[in-house]
């Protein structure tokens, strides 16, 4: 059976890892490459690096970093953050990027998708959308969630499979670092309306949480940062959990 | 030992560059014919839609190579589909290497299949020391189904058939460079076949 997925997302500035990381045995705590071939040891099923850097120069860093990650590990990664271009995307996918994640640039210019799926194939276009609920709505967000848009999460999910996403990232900002679980409702329904797979996102805070997202919310892969990076939840541990709870995991 | 990667615009071959560099080898990336011809060991890799790679091929004269090699070649992922008779995808015409036509999954399951799933059944020395219901990494929306060629079964949707072989050719659709320490194990052994 095709197994649930366990995605470890890190933060990158400046081609350094920004969250805090509590790795004691990490030489150098701000490598993403030294964290990922760690994360990749613990069992992470795909890793996700989200740049957030706003320099000149981050390109040129961010495709370093991708090179430097794919010569080290042997599992899958997307690379999310400022891509706004076919170009943008051949240059990460030629160093050895598998997926690549839009979000804002999605939103501004939807055609993106379609050019992005016929030229490198929907099974590289991650598109990410960050939505949180305004009067029992779910609104789509940018900036981080920081200002709305006229968007409806499930008809922008929709319309995103429709012009050729291969998965979707669904990050609920009212979850996201509250540590009280995912937005299994949200999560179920976006399912249930389109056929492609959904990355949980945004609330994760205990094992449970996780099991819940799969069983409850139906997600195809769950995604956090903080509880990995600050080893609150080992990945080993919890595919253990959610084996116990007989939801298929690669072990 | 001479690796060639097969570079025909199409799909990400860093990966599979990275990947062989870890196991200790080299491989050069070519679309000149010679070039392969000559090559002990031959990656075709392929990601992407099938008849726009297809036409890639086609462009390069290399449609009508691939089949006439006698080393050993590794088809992976798009690459497998394309030695296929055919696939449904673009409705494009296959280079005939392995005697089945690739489907479509349905849609009673998400598509594209996306992450790590089990393959079993394994045959031939490409799965030699692996064990049975080993995860492998997987992204694809189209299937070759089981059939007489097949060296390994996966379940999504149907069973089909995740890896193939015939004679010196060999196809997997999951990817091995992708896979973990077991991918590359498959790789490893396709590089002593």
């Amino acid at each position: 059976m095709l197994a649930k997925r366990i995605i470890p997302c890190l933060d990158i500035k400046n081609g350094r890892t920004v969250k805090g990381v509590n790795f004691v045995d990490l030489r150098d705590a701000g490598d993403p490459v030294e964290l990922a071939e760690i994360y990749s040891a613990e069992g992470a099923d795909e890793l996700v690096f989200l740049d957030i850097s706003a320099t000149e120069e981050r390109r040129k860093t961010l495709v370093n970093m991708v090179r430097s990650v794919a010569e080290k590990i042997n599992i899958p990664f997307t690379v999310g953050g400022g891509i706004s271009s076919v170009e943008d995307v051949e240059i990460l996918l030629n160093n050895g990027a598998d997926k690549v994640s839009i979000n804002s640039s999605a939103v501004k210019n939807p055609q993106l998708i379609n050019d992005l799926a016929q030229k490198f194939g929907s099974q590289c276009v991650v598109v990410a959308i960050d939505a949180k609920q305004i009067d029992g709505q779910w609104i789509v967000h940018l900036v981080g969630g920081k200002v709305p848009t006229e968007l409806n999460l499930f008809d922008w999910a929709v319309e995103v499979a429709e012009r050729g996403a291969g998965e979707i990232l669904f990050t609920s900002m009212d979850n996201d670092g509250t540590k009280n679980g995912f937005a299994n409702e949200a999560l179920a329904k976006l399912s249930a309306l389109i056929n492609i797979p959904i990355i949980a996102s945004g609330g994760a805070g205990n094992i449970q949480h996780f099991v819940d997202s799969f069983k409850v919310g139906k997600a195809d892969a769950a995604l956090a940062a903080s509880v990995f990076h600050f080893k609150e939840i080992e990945i080993k541990a919890l595919k253990q959990e959610l084996r116990k709870n007989d939801i298929e995991v690669r072990l | 030992m001479k690796i060639v990667i097969i570079n025909y615009g199409a799909g990400n071959i860093q990966s599979i560059m990275f990947a062989i560099e870890r196991l200790g080898f080299k491989a050069v990336l070519s679309n000149n014919k010679e070039e392969i011809q000559a090559a002990d060991k031959v990656i075709f890799p392929g990601v992407g839609e099938a008849s726009y790679a297809m036409g890639k091929l086609k462009e390069s004269g290399l449609d009508t190579l691939i089949p006439t090699l006698k080393q050993p070649v590794f088809g992976i992922c798009l690459g497998m589909q394309l030695m296929c008779n055919k696939t449904e995808e673009g409705n494009t015409k296959g280079l005939g290497i392995f005697d089945v036509d690739v489907i479509k999954f349905s849609n009673k399951v998400k598509v594209p299949q996306m992450g790590w799933n089990q393959i079993y059944d394994l045959k031939t020395d490409l799965f030699s020391g692996i064990s049975e219901n080993e995860f492998m990494y997987l992204v694809h929306s189209f299937y070759a189904p089981n059939c007489a060629e097949a060296i390994a079964t996966t379940n999504y949707d149907v069973e089909y058939a995740s890896a193939l072989h015939k004679d010196n050719f060999y196809g997997t659709q999951f990817h091995p460079e992708k896979s973990g320490d077991v991918g590359e194990k498959i790789l490893a052994n396709f590089l002593k076949i």
